[in-house]
């Protein structure tokens, strides 16, 4: 097993000039099952299995998968926000170099997360609803020592034009706004220590259609105007699909493919992505040719199938996918799929889909 | 339609204006506690028996002064006295403001029993601010005035009547709510204090501490709990003082209080600590204090209140029925447990039923404080959705 | 008399929820046809009424709820005359009942929440099945393991015994498809059931909707809030905003010809995967609506998308309120950019 990670995390970036601005390898988080009165542990869940991918400077990536494949725990391993069960977490911190998060503790953690932040899903879990926008902008600037007093106040204001809000809102409590506004202000606290890099865990997904497109844009224009990073975390590849420069797959804990949006849309390696490719309801009522429907159910991360993890839904299994695990590896140049019959494959992308 | 929509739709006809922008302002700005008040206000019933209860506090704090008599004065003429009546019009039909007339003893020929008649030829006026039984108030300033009564030491009035001894009952119940409201209030500190540090260091710490508390309280829940509050009454020494039994008693009956409110803290905590705001918060730098003390305290306490409120009429009954059965306060201290002593014989009971007017007092405490409960239990998360 | 394969008709439904605070109108003046072996999709927003019209066509809305004015008129199959007049049932009489479940089923977005946890998926289709027809306990369970095994479920006679909690949320949402099958409805309200699930759960679920709806010849109102899944499954398609429908036609209608410019801002609002596969460089913006969707409680004059519509115009729409208007064969639409063809300026001239 530790033979096959190497592989991959070697080669990552041979054909990166300068190295990504983050970087993970071989990341893991397993949650231990307990039973009993004792809390013995019985087995682990494996929401994070073996994750290795790395985000460049300036670029969005999208990071897909079905509910509970992981990818809103890597998300959170990230910032250290749950602890990795192992795994290291390389992040270019403008100030401090070159660092492994997974390995710093307190002050260096508080540290490192100005230039590393995080919007959530849920608009209204999200924000305290006993604290007033300047609060709940204010914390991230008063908590990591950046403004006080009046310096902070005029901050918060700045980073509420910013994201589209009057400042004068600023005293207002949350209750005061609808579920698109309350992510424009947690876009607000996330930005307001001027971070590098942003990980959006399924920013959109809890809002409408018009008003998810206000929200992605709000995005697209603060990455151009803060040169922001984003890890894109959601399960609607449209939307992960318009974002996202590149784009990685997960199914049950483990990256199944990584390639460039296009490439991976037009030409998936793995049959997992195709299906998934597939799968997407599109809006466009003419009849298409094809389409793949998935057999059984995704499987559990707490007793996963033998070999390849997809393996009892795969169209294309052949006998050594239910016995030895696949690798990791770059097929091509930016393209990583895991895979055994990945090379001789013909899959479908959505354009042939279509 | 989240709960707060439907307080600011509220919010607006109150001000009855439909969407000016000042009021609306107003509403956005509110906080937490406001939000809370507002829509407490609309449970009508809740907000009636606030008031109420805040009426009753008020004339026992100031209960020598509410009283028209004091509280341990035997009138030996006025043995077990009917309740008083008070006329507006006299004999003449004539209206006058409220008096009483002067009362007549005689005996009941076959038991021989005192039996009053009203005299009607002679009148006493009620008047505010009378002089009467002189006290101490609050036990520093001396004085003698009542805020209402006859003026007249040969005529007291006895709005609820004597009791066997020819002691005021209205008076006694003025004076024995001291006792009886306050023995509530006092527990529930007690059980606050402990129950949000026992709570709190369970649901923080987690672990083997969480453990043994956890099991404690799964042990206390178990026991009987009138049994218990009794056993250890009567454990206390008659000898002592009885602010000192008094005090001893509210610890007694807040052992089973903490119980309840530890495991709402704890719970609290425990699903508190997953809520994306309290990461958030971790992701913002905020330390652990910051993060209990501003994020995740204020979350729940209104549900400690809510709580809270719940205990008090179990503490105020429990109080009533220790000292009822003689085990917890004992004469002279009174409180309406105390007072309901005298209840036990059934003859008392049978011939002036007037004593038992602690019991509807202490039913009224008791429902007002369920319907206060119920308002701030609706109220207590304005956010919820 | 309608034409013989209309199931339902709705018309002119008004649902009123009323508050404390106010009466917020969820459905304001609807029209529909439910035609069998057709597949109707309602889309909109959160907050558009598209549920509520749902429940008001089962008698099912929530308490401070009223079905105000219109009717519901819903034709039995096997005759020609009757009609029932749902809207005039007690939503608890015995004729309602009669109907629901039986007749007209509903699957709802949350599996978990249409079936009992405390007792088995087959116990629960059984009691279905036993309450609207006259059969034995034992002719109860094949017809429960047969309906499971319809619903594409593996080994249906092993989960007949089992209960919900013990299935995952897809095989759930099967069951309470099968539920809903199981007294061959003529009708079958879908809410949202695919929301809750995964993408490729998704594309199995529609699916089998399909193929269940030519097995069953049955009509469905399918409910969704997304465009995608709408284009999938749907013939007909109504765009619901603020308690109206402001646009209905067939779905291809819909997606190539909309004229709604609420339909149009919603449909250029969805990143469509087309754009971007086609584009070089730098990745391009989606078109918004501007503003948000207003408080249900507020009653706008005129046209109820104008604060917010693109091709507003002043002193028309904020004052007028547009009348519903067959611009072509089938696609109607309430909006006054558009006159129907034949009265086209004598009808814009008088309101006007």
């Amino acid at each position: 097993m530790t033979e096959q990670m190497k592989i991959p995390v070697n080669n990552i970036n041979e054909h990166q000039t300068q190295p990504p601005l983050l970087e993970i390898k071989s990341l893991k988080k397993y949650f231990p099952i307990q039973q009993g009165f004792f809390k013995r542990v019985v087995g682990h869940v494996k929401a994070v299995d073996d994750v290795s991918l790395y985000v460049n400077e300036g670029e969005t990536l999208g990071l897909v998968g079905e509910s509970g494949c992981g990818k809103t725990t890597t998300g959170r391993c990230i910032l250290k926000a749950i602890t990795p069960s192992s795994g290291e977490i390389w992040f270019n911190d403008p100030d401090m170099g070159r660092v492994n998060v997974n390995e710093l503790e307190h002050e260096q953690l508080v540290q490192v997360r100005r230039n590393m932040r995080m919007i959530f899903q849920d608009p209204y879990a999200s924000l305290n609803p006993r604290m007033t926008l300047q609060d709940i902008v204010g914390a991230p600037l008063r908590a990591m020592k950046i403004a006080k007093g009046k310096e902070l106040e005029d901050r918060v204001a700045e980073m509420l034009r910013r994201v589209g809000l009057r400042p004068e809102y600023m005293r207002r409590y949350p209750h005061a706004f609808s579920g698109g506004q309350r992510q424009r202000i947690g876009l607000a606290r996330a930005l307001a220590p001027n971070p590098k890099f942003l990980v959006c865990d399924e920013p959109v997904s809890a809002l409408d259609v018009s008003v998810q497109a206000q929200i992605l844009n709000l995005l697209q224009e603060l990455q151009e105007e803060m040169g922001l990073t984003y890890l894109f975390v959601a399960h609607d590849l449209s939307v992960v699909a318009h974002i996202s420069e590149r784009v990685a797959v997960m199914y049950v804990g483990k990256m199944v493919e990584m390639a460039p949006t296009q490439e991976l849309f037009m030409t998936p390696k793995h049959p997992y992505t195709e299906a998934l490719m597939s799968a997407i309801p599109r809006p466009d009522p003419t009849p298409r040719e094809k389409r793949i429907i998935l057999t059984g159910e995704v499987a559990n991360p707490a007793n996963p199938p033998s070999g390849c993890y997809f393996h009892p839904r795969c169209a294309y299994v052949e006998d050594i996918c239910k016995t030895k695990e696949p690798v990791y590896e770059e097929i091509s140049p930016g393209h990583y799929v895991k895979c055994h019959r990945a090379a001789e494959l013909k899959l479908s992308g959505v354009m042939n889909l279509a | 339609m989240s709960n707060v929509t439907f307080l600011k739709k509220w919010f607006n006809r109150r001000k009855e204006v439909e969407t000016d922008e000042r009021q609306e302002e107003d509403f956005y700005r509110a906080g937490q506690w406001q939000l809370v008040w507002w829509k407490f206000r609309q449970h009508k019933l809740a907000r009636f028996s606030m008031s109420l209860l805040a009426v009753m506090y008020f004339i026992t704090i100031f209960a020598e002064f509410m009283s028209p008599h004091d509280p341990s004065r035997r009138f030996r003429d006025y043995l077990a006295f009917p309740p008083t009546s008070i006329h507006i019009r006299d004999e003449t039909g004539r209206f006058r403001s409220p008096f009483i007339y002067s009362m007549k003893m005689g005996r009941d020929p076959v038991t021989a029993r005192p039996v009053y008649e009203e005299d009607t030829s002679v009148i006493y006026p009620i008047g505010l601010l009378v002089r009467g039984d002189p006290y101490k108030f609050w036990g520093l300033f001396p004085t003698d005035i009542h805020f209402f009564g006859t003026g007249q030491d040969n005529m007291p009035i006895f709005l609820m009547g004597t009791d066997a001894l020819g002691r005021d009952v209205l008076s006694r119940i003025f004076h024995g709510g001291r006792i009886s409201l306050s023995v509530g209030l006092i527990g529930v500190t007690i059980s606050f204090i402990l129950g949000l540090l026992l709570g709190g260091i369970s649901g923080f710490f987690g672990g083997l501490i969480d453990e043994i508390i956890q099991r404690i309280i799964e042990v206390l829940t178990t026991l009987p709990q009138i049994p218990l509050w009794m056993a250890l009454s009567a454990a206390l020494p008659r000898e002592w003082p009885q602010l000192r039994i008094y005090f001893y008693t509210t610890i007694i009956l807040s052992i089973f209080g903490w119980t309840g409110l530890a495991r709402i803290v704890r719970g609290r905590l425990l699903s508190m600590r997953e809520e994306d705001f309290v990461l958030a918060a971790k992701l913002d730098g905020e330390n652990e204090r910051t993060i209990i003390t501003r994020y995740m305290l204020p979350g729940f306490a209104s549900y400690i209140i809510v709580s809270l409120t719940g205990a008090l009429p179990g503490m105020i009954l429990g109080e009533t029925a220790l000292s009822f059965l003689g085990i917890g306060l004992n004469p002279p201290t009174i409180s309406w447990g105390v007072m309901l002593q005298g209840a036990q014989d059934i003859m008392n009971v049978a011939h002036y039923p007037w004593v038992l007017w602690p019991v509807p007092v202490v039913v009224l405490a008791v429902l007002l404080f369920n319907f206060v409960g119920d308002g701030l239990r609706d109220a207590a998360d304005p956010y919820i959705t | 008399m309608p034409a013989n394969n209309v199931i339902a008709e709705i018309k002119n439904l008004h649902t009123n929820f009323y508050l404390r605070e106010g009466v917020a109108r969820a459905v304001a003046g609807v029209n529909l046809t439910l035609e069998k072996g057709r597949t109707l999709g309602i889309v909109g927003e959160s907050g558009c009424g598209k549920s509520v019209t749902a429940h008001s066509l089962m008698q099912l809305v929530p308490s401070p709820g009223k079905i105000e004015e219109g009717e519901i008129l819903f034709y039995p199959p096997g005759s020609t005359t009757e009609v029932i007049e749902i809207h005039k049932l007690e939503p608890n009489s015995k004729e309602m009942r009669a109907i629901r479940g039986n007749q007209i089923s509903m699957v709802f977005q949350e599996p978990m929440t249409s079936m009992l946890p405390v007792r088995t998926v087959g116990a629960q289709i059984m009691e279905a099945i036993i309450l609207h027809q006259q059969v034995s306990k034992a002719e109860a369970r094949t017809r429960a393991i047969e309906i499971l095994s319809r619903v594409k479920l593996p080994n249906a006679d092993r989960i007949v015994d089992t209960y919900p909690f013990q299935l995952s949320g897809g095989m759930r949402q099967r069951a309470v498809i099968a539920m809903a099958l199981s007294c061959n409805p003529n009708l079958l309200i879908a809410d949202e059931p695919t929301t809750a699930l995964d993408v490729t759960t998704e594309a199995q679920i529609l699916d089998l909707l399909r193929a269940l709806q030519q097995d069953f010849d049955m009509g469905i109102m399918y409910i969704t809030h997304n465009l995608g899944v709408i284009a999938e499954i749907a013939d007909d398609v109504a765009v619901m905003y603020m308690g109206k429908v402001v646009e209905q036609t067939d779905t291809s209608s819909l997606f190539f010809k909309p004229l709604h410019p609420y339909t149009q801002a919603l449909l250029r609002s969805i990143p469509q995967l087309d754009d971007v596969m086609a584009r070089t460089g730098k990745n391009k913006r989606l078109e918004t609506i501007k503003g948000m969707v207003p408080d249900p409680y507020r009653i706008l004059p005129g046209c109820v998308f104008h604060p917010r519509c693109p091709q507003f115009m002043e002193g028309i729409c904020d004052q007028i309120a547009p009348e519903i208007i067959e611009v072509e064969p089938d696609h109607i639409v309430r909006c006054h950019l558009y006159t129907a063809p034949a009265e086209a300026h004598t009808a814009k001239d008088a309101r006007l």
